[in-house]
């Protein structure tokens, strides 16, 4: 396995690309907002996704991708065969 | 390396692909019946697309020294037409003694619809009447977490299905625990920007060692990279792993899964004689 720090040096212009990329995204969103109505809710729900996705990023944990993962997913509700009657 | 792709689309793709393929250590494949891109509108369409995935395809693999095995089903997306479901799955039994056929796939689900689940059923019990290995797809994006967990529902729940020859596709980060811990296979599928990436895959293979795991290109008509497998094995060793780990996922692995149907006659690449299976 290789070092922490190796994984982050070799990984670091990367994340910073990517980091980025999600600034200048948002950036470009308020610019837009500001001139233009506010989002629709669809899309609201989908800035607030965005805003609880990076409250993940910065908390602590082994599963971050996970908690990503399930954020973005729909609810599973263990009652949908008898629900579907199936 | 030597590997073998189990899970690729390769009616939508070139003989080009076929010859890169073969270039970068591809030596055996294995393609489940899916979407065309759009709805067939009998089921003769689907008998022709058998007769493709039985006859066509593995002539064309052999060309490259590549040996090519298939699944056959109806899709999730067509399923959601539950008669014409009703008579491919009726329609089937045609073409499973075909040489190269493995089992039952890929099925599942893709909206989480009451149809899916009633053909995903169906299919279940063509595949314990003929004792049939069984490929799985799993939904898309948002639909997949709770699309998995009802797919495994439904296997569970069902005392006749022998786990160790399912294989759950296209499982991530929040569904690979699930699927790997109640006794299934699990494939990664590596695919731009609505699955899995080379990095993702390989952090997967360090979290969940390399049992029962398997990665996949899913190479199709849409935005893919049939030679994305290579590209985890890149990663893997760019990371300094041990070749041996890379090859259980992408070699051993599939062999071991494939060799519990008896059509997987492969002939591995330095040997003249075949896998006992
Ligand atoms: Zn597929």
């Amino acid at each position: 396995m290789r070092a922490a720090s190796q994984i982050l040096t070799e990984s670091f212009l990367d994340v910073r690309a990517k980091l980025l990329e999600v600034a200048a995204t948002l950036d470009r969103i308020d610019r837009s907002a500001d001139q233009d109505e506010s989002l629709s809710s669809a899309a609201q729900g989908q800035r607030e996704q965005v805003d609880a996705a990076i409250q993940i990023l910065l908390s602590q944990g082994p599963d971050r991708a996970e908690r990503l993962q399930k954020l973005f997913s729909r609810d599973y509700d263990s009652s949908w065969r008898q629900d579907m009657k199936l | 390396m030597d590997y073998i792709d189990p899970h690729i689309h390769m009616v939508s793709r070139t003989t080009d692909d076929y010859a890169t393929l073969a270039r970068m250590g591809c030596v055996a494949m294995s393609e489940p019946a899916f979407w065309a891109g759009f709805d067939r509108r009998s089921v003769d369409g689907f008998r022709d697309y058998f007769h493709q995935l039985t006859d066509v395809e593995p002539k064309r693999a052999a060309q490259f020294g590549i040996q090519h095995f298939t699944w056959l089903c109806i899709n999730a997306k067509e399923a959601e037409n539950v008669s014409l479901s009703r008579d491919v799955i009726a329609m089937i039994p045609e073409f499973i003694e075909c040489p190269n056929v493995l089992g039952i796939g890929e099925i599942g689900l893709n909206k989480n619809t009451k149809n899916e689940a009633t053909v995903f059923l169906e299919h279940l019990e063509l595949a314990i009447k003929y004792d049939q290995q069984i490929l799985i797809h799993t939904p898309h994006l948002e639909d997949k977490y709770q699309g998995t967990r009802m797919i495994l529902d439904m296997l569970c729940d069902d005392s006749r299905i022998d786990r160790s020859r399912v294989l759950v596709d296209h499982v991530e980060e929040h569904t690979i625990g699930e699927v790997l811990d109640r006794g299934f296979w699990a494939g990664m599928t590596l695919y731009p920007v609505t699955k899995c990436t080379p990095d993702r895959a390989a952090d997967m293979i360090e979290r969940y060692s390399g049992e029962r795991l398997l990665a996949n290109s899913a190479g199709d008509w849409g935005p893919s990279k049939p030679t994305a497998v290579p590209d985890l094995i890149f990663e893997m060793r760019r990371r300094g792993h041990d070749e041996s780990l890379a090859r259980k996922v992408v070699y051993d692995n599939p062999i071991e899964f494939f060799s519990q149907s008896r059509n997987f006659s492969f002939v591995p690449r330095d040997s003249g004689s075949e896998s006992d299976s």
